[in-house]
This record gives structure tokens, C-alpha cells and sequence, in this order.
């Protein structure tokens, strides 16, 4: 069907996007890692030295490098675990007959749709805060200490706040998956006496597999740049205590104004996310294909 | 076919999951509750706010007079509508095409486009902060719009993608043997079954493109700055002002909150790039 003068007339129409993604893609790309081997500091004016290996020295040696990567991975794993385990859980519950789905699923849906900011600030302030937050009054009047949620258990309370927003997108999309699972199938291994664990161990969950490491995959490359939900609660503190990658690069970059090391930061940020991309290119393109 | 399931079991089920709806559900209504409250009456214990409290629309007057709500909800409009548009610009052709006349090439140039999205922006940020600053493009809208466009145009082309993709080359080839002319093909075939398509893309990327928090908070001072900016001047200690935080939470979420309601099937074929529909 295509003819010579469609195939030319289809690349006139792509070289738009592709030359407008390379460029995005490209120039700051080779400048991050230009930067990064320069000693460059935005508040020393002067020349801007080759540097060498330098900041990545000093960035990788820093204390709160170490601090930073193993927030990091408590972040992304603990946001992980709730989600995907919450969501599950939420998405069986969900697919069930029941009165009012619509409304149930909408309420459950709803707190992917909040901004970061917004959803960060109201939980630190009204269900954290040790006086007045909700939780703080719940513990007052049954007679326990309050805990002061960003003074005590700082990066745990991160990790409440963004599987807040998180456990709806897990949920929707194992949900989605679920109702393309075959009735009839579950009702046959009913009738041979599969008992619910059974049900779900070995028909729902194979089933859903997929979905699952889809789910854990896309919030994995998301979650790894957590910024705003740290920004306005605890700027990274107390000490180093919630600063991950992301606000790490962010204070050397925009705080100290450190390009050279920010960049260093940076390229780093970019190879550990380019390990989990390798493993979702994977899987999506095997669907591509089919 | 479907089982017959007593009105017990759903009442059961009915129970439990609107319990999980209603704690997911809980933090926005809560706010929703507090925004039309006095400051006084905000921080009381929650029981008696509920129980004991008149209703206001005060926080909403003192929220605009001090931080210019309207400013930056235009600056969001604006923002996500036209990194939207200039993206479908982009993205309409590019998709037709890879789904119309595929080459060879096609899916390695889809998987490259999707690779785009992986690269974390903090990686970015200094070399895309200083171009911005030499450029002087640092708190314009122009600019934001033009980052956000690009933060989303892999997601945009590869939603339009799928769904042009569904549509079936042979109602084309039955028009062009009934005689269409080109420009009959595409204003009265293609156009109106690539509608729900491309209605949905644009949902998805305005809201995505409204709650980005990173370049907007990064790239904007107070001139350009759209309502993720605008909340954060609302942290400590105007947090503890509970009832203009929660008029100002609601003004910045409510009308995507609204969008979002619409928009849960494409969220999933959008964020997972089609691999689960």
C-alpha cells in the first residue's frame, strides 16, 4: 500500500518529533556531562578549569552521598512494597460484584490526581503535626504520646505520603489487568474445588504478573525522582535524613550553585535510572511486537 | 456468564471496599470540609469541627488577596493547555504516520522516543537551568510550556500510537475504492474514529502536565509560576493556618481532580505505554 512518495511524504511528518526529542535529549545530555569534568561554580566567577575525575570523587566520597543513595533506595523499596502489596489487595477488593463501584473506585482513584505539593503539605500539616495534625489528636485522646512524624520517622513519613499518591495508579492498573482475566476459568478451578488461596495463587496471580512488573517498573523510574514531597516538608532534613538522589543534585546545582558537581550528580542519577529503564524498554517491547 | 451473587455478598463487599475508598478518599475530603471553616474552628479537635462549626468562604477571599490565586491558575491553563497542543502539533503527524506507513524502522524509532522519558530530569537540570538562563527564559510561561511539551511528547506520540493503530486499513482502502479523495479520507474517515483517541491523549497530558512538580518548581519564580509554585508558599508556618491551607489545597486541585474522574481508562494505556490495556 505505502508508495514511494508515502514513505518520504511519513518522514517529513515524524522528523519534527524526532529532531525536537533528539535535541531535548542530546544537548543537555553532552553538557551534564561536559559540566561534570569542569570545576565550575556559579558564585566564583573566573576561568572553569578541566577538572578530571574530581567531582566525581568528591560527590561519591561525601558522607551524604552514601546517606542519599541508601534513602533512595529505602524511598523507592518501601514505597514499592506498599503499593504494589496495597494495590493488589485493593484491586481484588475492587473487582468484585458490589453496590456503587463507580463511586468506590472513583474515591479510591482520586489521590493519584492530587499535585505532589498540595498532597505533601496537607499531610504534614493536618494528619502529621504532633499537636493538632489528625493523627497527633487520635493518639492525644486514647491516651498515647503523639508522634512527631517528621521530627522522629522522617523518611518513613515520605514513604506514607507518596504511596498515598502511588497505591491508586497500582491499583488501577492490576485492576484493569484483573478484569481481563477469564470468568470462566476461575469458575471451573472453583467447581474442581480450588479452594480461594488456590484460586489466586495459581490463576490470578500468573495472571497478573505482568501487570505487576509493569506497575513495579514505571513507579521505580518515577519514584527515583522524588523531589517536590521533600522540598516542602523537610528540605532534605533533619540532617540528611530524607535527602535522596534527586534533592542531593538539587542542593549542589541550584543551592550552591556546584555545576561541576551537580553534573557529576547528575550523570550518575542518569545511570542508575537507565538500569531500570533497560529492564521496561524490554518489556514493552516485547508487547510492541505481539 | 456471569454468577448470580446474593445481595449479601455485595452488601459485604460494598462494606469493605467503600472503607478503602473512604480512608483513600479521606485526606481530600477533609480538606474540602476545612476550606469552608474559620481559622478558629480548623485546628479545634476534629469532632467538634464536624459537629460544632458554622461554615465560611472566607479562606478562599484571604487565600486570592494574599498569594494571587487567578495568577497562577492561568499560569497552569496556560501552561498545560499549550504544552498540549504544541504537542499534539508534533505528535498527530509523527504518530499517523509511524501507524499508517510503518517501516523498518518504526519500532526502533518508538522504543528511542520512549528511552526519552527514562532519562530522570535531575540529570538535566543544571545544563537545562543555565540555557534557560542565558536565554532569559527563566520564570516566562513560554519557556515552561515549551520543557513541559517535551517532558510529555513521548507519552503523547506513543498514546496516539496505539490508538491509530487501532483503527482498520480496510474501511480506508473501502472509501478509496468508493472513490474518496485524499482530503475526503481524512476529514470524514480518519478524523472522526481518531477523535476518542485523541480526546483522551489530551486529557491525560493536562493533567499530567498540572501536577508536574520538578521543572515547574525549579524553572519558575513568582511571574510564571503555576499552582504547584503557588501551594508551596503555603509550608511552614502558613501550614499551621489550616483553613487557608486547605482553600488553597482545594482551589489548585479541584479542577483536575475533576478531569481525572474522566480520564481513569486512558491513565492506564497512557503511563504504561499500551503494555496493559
Amino acid at each position: 500500500m505505502a508508495t514511494k512518495a508515502s514513505r518520504s511524504a511519513a518522514r517529513l511528518m515524524i522528523s519534527p518529533a524526532v529532531l525536537l526529542l533528539l535535541g531535548w535529549m542530546l544537548v543537555p545530555l553532552c553538557l551534564t556531562l561536559y559540566f561534570s569534568f569542569l570545576r565550575y561554580n556559579l558564585l566564583q566567577i573566573g576561568p572553569t578549569p578541566f577538572a578530571g575525575w574530581e567531582n566525581y570523587y568528591w560527590f561519591v566520597t561525601d558522607p551524604s552521598f552514601t546517606a542519599a543513595i541508601k534513602n533512595t533506595l529505602v524511598l523507592v523499596g518501601g514505597v514499592l512494597a506498599i503499593t504494589t502489596i496495597g494495590g493488589l489487595f485493593a484491586a481484588i477488593l475492587l473487582d468484585r460484584p458490589m453496590f456503587g463501584t463507580g463511586i468506590i473506585r472513583i474515591m479510591v482513584i482520586a489521590p493519584f490526581f492530587v499535585m505532589p505539593t498540595v498532597s505533601a503539605l496537607v499531610w504534614k500539616n493536618m494528619f502529621m503535626n504532633p499537636v493538632n495534625g489528625i493523627f497527633g489528636r487520635i493518639a492525644t485522646s486514647l491516651g498515647f504520646e503523639p508522634i512527631d512524624f517528621f521530627g522522629q520517622i522522617p523518611l518513613a513519613s515520605i514513604i506514607i505520603i507518596v504511596s498515598w499518591t502511588w497505591l491508586p495508579f497500582a491499583t488501577l492498573i492490576l485492576l484493569t489487568a484483573l478484569q481481563s482475566l477469564d470468568q470462566e476459568q476461575l469458575e471451573a478451578a472453583e467447581m474442581d474445588g480450588a479452594g480461594w488461596w488456590n484460586r489466586f495463587w495459581f490463576i490470578m496471580l500468573p495472571h497478573l504478573a505482568r501487570a505487576i512488573t509493569v506497575v513495579i517498573l514505571i513507579q521505580t523510574i518515577f519514584l527515583l525522582s522524588i523531589f517536590a514531597e521533600i522540598l516542602v516538608t523537610t528540605n532534605g532534613g533533619p540532617g540528611t535524613a530524607t535527602t535522596n538522589l534527586t534533592y542531593l543534585i538539587y542542593v549542589s546545582s541550584l543551592l550552591q550553585f556546584d555545576v561541576g558537581m551537580g553534573s557529576a550528580g547528575g550523570v550518575i542519577a542518569i545511570i542508575l535510572a537507565n538500569i531500570v529503564a533497560i529492564f521496561l524498554m524490554r518489556m514493552i517491547g516485547k508487547n510492541l511486537d505481539a | 456468564m456471569a454468577r448470580a451473587v446474593s445481595n449479601r455478598t455485595k452488601g459485604v463487599n460494598t462494606a469493605i471496599a467503600g472503607a478503602l475508598g473512604f480512608l483513600m478518599f479521606f485526606p481530600i475530603l477533609w480538606i474540602l470540609f476545612l476550606a469552608f471553616k474559620t481559622e478558629e474552628d480548623a485546628i479545634r479537635a476534629p469532632l467538634e469541627v464536624l459537629f460544632g462549626s458554622g461554615w465560611t468562604m472566607e479562606s478562599f477571599a484571604t487565600v486570592q488577596a494574599r498569594s494571587d490565586y487567578f495568577k497562577h491558575f492561568s499560569n497552569s491553563v496556560i501552561i498545560s493547555l499549550g504544552s498540549t497542543f504544541l504537542g499534539l502539533l508534533v505528535a498527530i503527524p509523527a504518530a499517523w504516520s509511524m501507524a499508517f506507513v510503518p517501516s523498518k524502522h518504526t519500532r526502533n524509532v518508538l522504543m528511542w522516543m520512549l528511552s526519552t522519558k527514562m532519562l530522570p530530569p535531575v540529570g538535566v537540570l543544571v545544563p537545562i537551568y543555565l540555557i534557560f538562563r542565558d536565554l532569559e527564559l527563566l520564570d516566562s510561561r513560554f519557556g515552561l510550556t515549551i520543557v513541559l511539551m517535551l517532558i510529555n511528547l513521548p507519552i503523547i506520540i506513543w498514546m496516539l500510537y496505539t490508538y491509530f493503530k487501532e483503527i482498520p486499513g480496510e474501511i480506508l482502502e473501502a472509501a478509496r475504492m468508493d472513490g474518496a479523495t485524499l482530503r475526503a479520507e481524512i476529514l470524514y474517515v480518519l478524523t472522526p474514529m481518531a477523535i476518542p483517541g485523541m480526546a483522551s491523549t489530551v486529557l491525560l497530558n493536562i493533567i499530567l502536565a498540572w501536577n508536574e512538580a520538578f521543572w515547574t518548581i525549579n524553572l519558575t519564580a513568582s511571574n510564571a509560576a503555576p499552582l504547584t509554585q503557588f501551594i508551596t508558599s503555603y509550608s511552614s508556618p502558613e501550614g499551621l493556618f489550616y483553613a487557608k491551607l486547605s482553600a488553597a489545597s482545594v482551589m489548585a486541585i479541584a479542577p483536575i481532580l475533576i478531569m481525572g474522574w474522566f480520564s481513569q481508562k486512558q491513565l492506564v494505556r497512557g503511563l504504561t505505554f499500551g503494555a496493559v490495556k
